[in-house]
């Protein structure tokens, strides 16, 4: 894992006492709200609907085990006990103090984390793939160049006041599971016919009230220029983005009016740009990915007898790794996959004694590494296949065995209305009980692959568009109703959700989804997922499925 | 008619307006006011910049917020739906045991 340098811990620890002060300033009365309010949410400080909110970063969505505890205090001893992890692998608390603000970032500080550029228009905390050195496939570890770009982007000078946020999301997998086609900026590392490694960079992606698939500006750039390529990129948008509307401000406006211009403006500002003295040098390259070299691997054959004779012996602890577990590129180990999505509760939300279970099981099994993914779930990377009995022994006492990874309850929701000072209706409520519908392991196996996603408002921090059920909640003259896509996808065949038609009441929205997924499993051919079945038919017997005959 | 909620500066809490303009915890200490008095009582309360974060106007009856807002504005008086064992509802579970 990377470790801060003096200058990282010089810098957050020097923000944590500005903020201090910032926030003494306040409560006495020499700041006002509307002068302090921006000084807060640079610090990932917001005020929601029952109390201020703190989004703390989590790079790349990788934690050790003491992170993970010191989260865990944080929530037990600042807020009441549990914190929620976000769609971009942060994690959020939901019931901070202001005057106890500063001590939880100083807590923070002591364990190398931060809430800076969690909110803002500013470029946001870098996500990635959270398999990052343990995905089979993989051409490098990700998490060297999301390092590099967090060390670049925090506290830019010329990116601190963008026209609005921007998201940068980084894999090097051909399979997507950071979503990077949604993000502002995309970047996808692959080697080339000629073996050499570089990044295709996609812009303009996102999802909010104008959801856009970003376009590949650039097919290849070699993965040393990414700086100086970046840089181009941010100047071009910080030059042109709108600032007189911020509906209109993101760079995904600014594409989609002329994808070509865009790629014209970037390559000239990148052509007259000093390339050497922007692009990070060899040296510190070298320095940040020592930090990510993969942990002493034990010499493993593939195949596991004890994990054999487990699966063989325990019906429960079998579709458990059958659904939760993933291939590892280090023969004799495996991914595992926490899911944090228990039947009957809120998504992403974890309590501070589960933090510390798995900080624990981390601790014994998995190298000290945990991971946050932005489908709301955690990760550990590398587990030997010897234990896997062990882990999931220790995370069902826990309450942490569900096992439903991108099943019909591994839902994505936002917040919502529960908690959220935007929301306009709530999604927890709905995601539970579509959850309980699918909560039998038998028939949530049967339906398969499905990605359902849930915002409380256009916003769309619950991904909607970008599930293959996407449903929006919206209020209706002080009613909560909920409209659904259709068809979307985040991952590498990303797509967004079309619009089905009028939108459904709280009461009935559950049975909606019951409909899709019934008429899918009459529709379907062998094998064939709900997303592929959608694109295969079309949006209107779907429909039909939906409304009934009536909709024509 | 109206009352007056605000979020505590120290912490974020729900706050109302109660009977003698100071600050309330809870929904049904809160003071209801007719539309004009509202205005002039809520511009005085915005005044006080080191109690609070922020105050504005809610529709409410005595029974609780009602209007386009009521849902959010339940929420907010009571504490999430999904979770009964936090906010003012847990508070008031508790003083009842």
């Amino acid at each position: 894992m990377y470790r801060y340098d003096e200058f990282d811990d010089t810098f957050v620890r020097e923000r944590v006492a500005e903020f201090r002060g910032q926030v003494a300033r306040r409560l006495s009365g020499d700041l006002t709200e509307e002068q302090f309010k921006p000084l807060r949410l640079m610090n990932g400080l917001y005020l929601q609907l029952h109390a201020y909110m703190l989004r703390v970063a989590i790079p790349y969505g990788t934690l050790s085990a003491r992170q993970l505890r010191q989260l865990a205090m944080i929530a037990r001893k600042y807020d009441k006990g549990y914190g929620h992890f976000t769609t971009r692998q942060n994690i959020q608390y939901n019931w901070p103090a202001l005057i106890d603000v500063p001590d939880i970032l100083s807590d923070l500080a002591d364990v190398e984390m931060h809430a800076i550029q969690t909110s803002g228009n500013c470029i946001r905390n870098v996500t990635s793939d959270p398999y990052a050195g343990a995905a089979t496939g993989e051409v490098d570890d990700p998490r060297v160049w999301s390092e590099v770009i967090r060390q670049w982007s925090s506290l830019h000078p010329e990116f601190s006041f963008l026209p609005r946020k921007f998201k940068i999301a980084v894999t090097a997998s051909d399979e997507d599971r950071a979503a990077i086609k949604v993000h502002d900026i995309g970047l996808r590392l692959y080697r080339n016919e000629e073996g050499d490694r570089g990044f295709e960079v996609l812009v303009g992606g996102g999802l909010g009230r104008t959801p856009f698939i970003a376009e590949t500006i650039r097919a290849f750039l070699p993965e040393r220029r990414l700086l100086s390529y970046l840089e181009a990129i941010m100047r071009v948008y910080n030059r042109h983005g709108r600032r007189d509307n911020k509906y209109k401000a993101r760079v995904k406006i600014l594409v989609s009016v002329d994808p070509d211009d865009f790629r014209r403006q970037v390559e000239k500002e990148w052509e007259k740009s000093d390339k050497d003295r922007l692009d990070a040098p060899l040296e510190e390259l070298l320095r940040i990915r020592r930090h990510f070299a993969p942990p002493n691997f034990e010499m493993l054959t593939q195949d596991s007898a004890a994990l054999n004779d487990a699966r063989r012996d325990n019906e429960e602890f079998n579709r458990w790794i059958s659904v939760n577990s993933r291939a590892h590129r280090q023969p004799g180990y495996a991914i595992v996959n926490i899911s944090l999505k228990p039947i009957g509760k809120p998504p992403g939300d974890i309590s501070a004694d589960q933090m510390d279970a798995v900080a624990d099981i981390a601790g014994r099994f998995s190298f000290d590494e945990i991971r946050a993914t932005h489908e709301q779930n955690l990760c550990l990377p590398h587990v030997k296949k010897d234990d896997l009995f062990a882990v999931w022994r220790a995370l069902d006492g826990a309450g942490l065995a569900t096992a439903n990874i991108g099943l019909a309850s591994d839902i994505i929701a936002c917040p919502g209305l529960d908690y959220c000072d935007l929301a306009n209706a709530r999604s927890i409520p709905i995601a539970e009980r579509i959850a309980e519908r699918f909560a039998d392991p038998r028939k949530a196996a049967d339906v398969g692959e499905l990605k359902i996603k849930i915002s409380g408002c256009i916003n769309a921090c619950g991904h909607h568009h970008v599930g293959h059920i996407g449903i929006l909640g919206v209020d209706k003259k002080g009613e909560e109703f909920y409209q659904i896509t259709l068809g979307g996808s985040g991952a590498e065949d990303a797509s967004i959700g079309a619009i089905t038609g009028r939108g459904f009441s709280s009461s009935e929205v559950v049975d909606a989804v019951d409909r899709l997924v019934d008429f899918y499993k009459d529709s379907r051919k062998p094998g064939e997922r709900f997303l592929d079945a959608y694109r295969r038919l079309g949006a209107e017997p779907f429909k039909e499925a939906l409304y009934g005959e009536t909709s024509h | 008619m109206k009352a007056i909620t605000a979020n505590r500066l120290s912490d974020g809490a729900v706050l109302y307006v109660g009977d003698d303009e100071s600050f309330v915890d809870r929904f049904e200490q809160a003071r209801l006011f007719e539309p004009g008095e509202a205005e002039k009582v809520l511009a005085q309360v915005l005044n006080r910049k080191t109690a609070i974060a922020s105050a504005y106007l809610i529709e409410a009856e005595a029974t609780g917020p009602i209007g386009r807002e009521a849902l959010r504005e339940t929420i907010r008086k009571n504490g999430p739906t999904v979770r009964r064992d936090l906010g003012k509802q847990a508070e008031l579970i508790n003083e009842r045991l």
